[in-house]
């Protein structure tokens, strides 16, 4: 190892349950797709907030209303946001999301549309948010430690140079810093298939690779068996994987897995959007390979920093978690580079070693933390995109 | 491995009967300077068709049945075949799962 980076720093917002945020977003958060207008005409109203507005909420039931609930309530709740306004259409389900969020003691606050109608409602949530933005800004940034970042990943747009390069460069930071008492998470159920059995036995515990096995037979049997009209062959791969060279399911798994490094174990399966709860280390995301979608999960899960290796140049972002980029592909960083936060491409240059790439990512994670925005972040990119199981009711 | 000279090929694995095209413009007959990571080990390769970078080259000759191995595990069946040096995509490989 080049440095030890487990006794460094960064400059971040300590919440009141103890959780450390990089960012400090004062968000307007809609319970469901009607009430959206409501929440960008206050974010509108007041500066320095966002809505995160999206395209469900209503009619869901079961299962697919209870991930719903998680990923808005884990969006409000995730650290890098400072307080929530939440706007429903009604008094009901928007105190759900309220109660959920005021758990971790940030300042929360619930309106609803019906009987008061988007003015009176937009009035009232623009004062709030007015109130909240100002105390936000006030709030100063104190020294925490690295390991106290949660920090996800997911690539995209992969190719083989993914495998080669910026997947393993991934991988090295966490075995560098899960030991330390970082939080990671990976996820991707589909596109672990044809590694499935690597992955099972990177599990730490017997419990966690009966669970991954059981999460990944699941979505074989349940979804792919119920709805596949002829293969998946037109999709994972996707067409992006194999104009950069993956032909496979298996090589595009293989590729993947690189992320959690060598010596890496995760040691506990979560459904998506769902906070670990049994310490620091490695957890597998019951998710889909989908970029918006999972790093929305998993930003709804409480991580506060994505790591993003992309090989043909995913440009995906989220509202409030910064995404870092990490390519290798040189054609991609002459082509597109302003998507990208850190260049390994001499990796395939054999200049750079994964062990000095897995520094300068580090190095890039403090840097986001303490303020630097990602190229995403300044490109306008926010992808929020929630998962649904089944069809509305 | 000279100084200053880069690699056109990456090999994960010792194991693997593929590598992966790691410049821009390869072009057929270019004598390639092939790293296998595991080991840091090179050897040389003459390509035999123009291929894109990313994409996969035979390291010997593969037949129509034959187990692709890329780091060092199995990652599809061909299903045509390839001489030592062509291209190994979809058109003459295939996965085993779906």
């Amino acid at each position: 190892m080049a440095f030890d980076f487990s006794q460094d720093t960064v400059k971040a917002w300590r919440r009141e349950n103890g959780r450390v945020g990089v960012r400090n977003h004062v968000v307007i958060l809609p319970v469901d797709d009607i009430s959206n207008a409501a929440c960008e005409a206050v974010a509108n109203n007041v500066k320095g907030t966002m809505a995160i507005p999206h395209a469900y909420g209503r009619l869901q039931f079961g299962e697919d209303l209870d991930l719903h609930f998680r990923t808005i309530i884990g969006t409000g709740a995730n650290p890098n946001v400072a307080a929530v306004v939440v706007i429903g259409i009604e008094p009901e389900w928007t105190k759900i999301i309220v109660d959920g969020i005021a758990k971790t003691g940030k300042p929360v606050e619930g309106f609803w549309i019906e009987q008061n109608g988007d003015f009176e409602t937009i009035r009232r949530a623009s004062w709030k948010a007015k109130e909240y933005v100002q105390w936000a800004s006030e709030l100063q940034k104190e020294d925490c430690p690295i390991t106290d970042l949660w920090v996800s990943t997911k690539c995209g747009e992969s190719d083989t140079t993914t495998g080669l390069s910026s997947c393993p460069t991934v991988g090295n930071m966490y075995d560098k810093l899960l030991p330390h008492g970082l939080y990671g998470v990976f996820g991707e159920t589909s596109e672990i298939t044809g590694a499935e059995h690597i992955c099972e036995k990177r599990a730490a515990n017997p419990e966690a690779a009966a669970k991954f096995m059981k999460t990944w037979q699941a979505y074989q049997d349940d979804v792919i068996e119920q709805f596949k009209t002829s293969d998946l062959s037109d999709s994972q791969p996707t067409k992006g994987n194999i104009l950069g060279g993956l032909s496979t399911i298996e090589e595009k798994a293989l590729g993947n897995l690189e992320k959690i490094g060598r010596t890496s174990t995760y040691i506990d399966v979560l459904e998506p959007a769902e906070a670990p709860a049994k310490g620091p280390g490695l957890y597998f995301m019951d998710s889909s390979s989908a970029a918006a979608e999972c790093v929305t999960l998993m930003a709804a899960g409480g991580y506060v920093i994505h790591t993003f290796p992309t090989g043909q140049g995913n440009v995906v972002g989220n509202p409030i978690v910064p995404v870092i980029k990490i390519s290798g592909n040189p054609r991609t960083l002459r082509t597109m580079s302003e998507h990208i936060d850190v260049d390994v491409t001499g990796v395939l240059r054999r200049d750079m070693t994964i062990d000095q790439a897995g520094d300068t990512l580090i190095e890039m994670i403090k840097r986001t933390a303490n303020g630097r925005l990602t190229a995403a972040e300044a490109l306008g990119h926010r992808e929020f995109s929630m998962t649904k199981l089944y069809r509305s009711a | 491995m000279t100084a200053n000279t880069h690699p056109q090929l990456l090999v994960h694995d010792k194991a693997d009967n593929v590598g992966v095209v790691v410049v821009e413009g390869l072009t057929a007959g270019t004598d390639m300077l092939c790293v296998c990571t595991e080991d840091n080990s090179d050897f040389r390769l003459t390509a035999k068709a123009d291929i894109p970078i990313g994409h996969k080259v035979a390291l010997g000759d593969l037949k129509a049945g034959d187990t692709v191995i890329k780091y060092g595990e199995d990652i599809g069946k061909m299903v045509g075949s390839a001489e030592t040096g062509g291209h190994v995509h979809t058109h003459n490989m295939k996965t085993k799962r779906w």
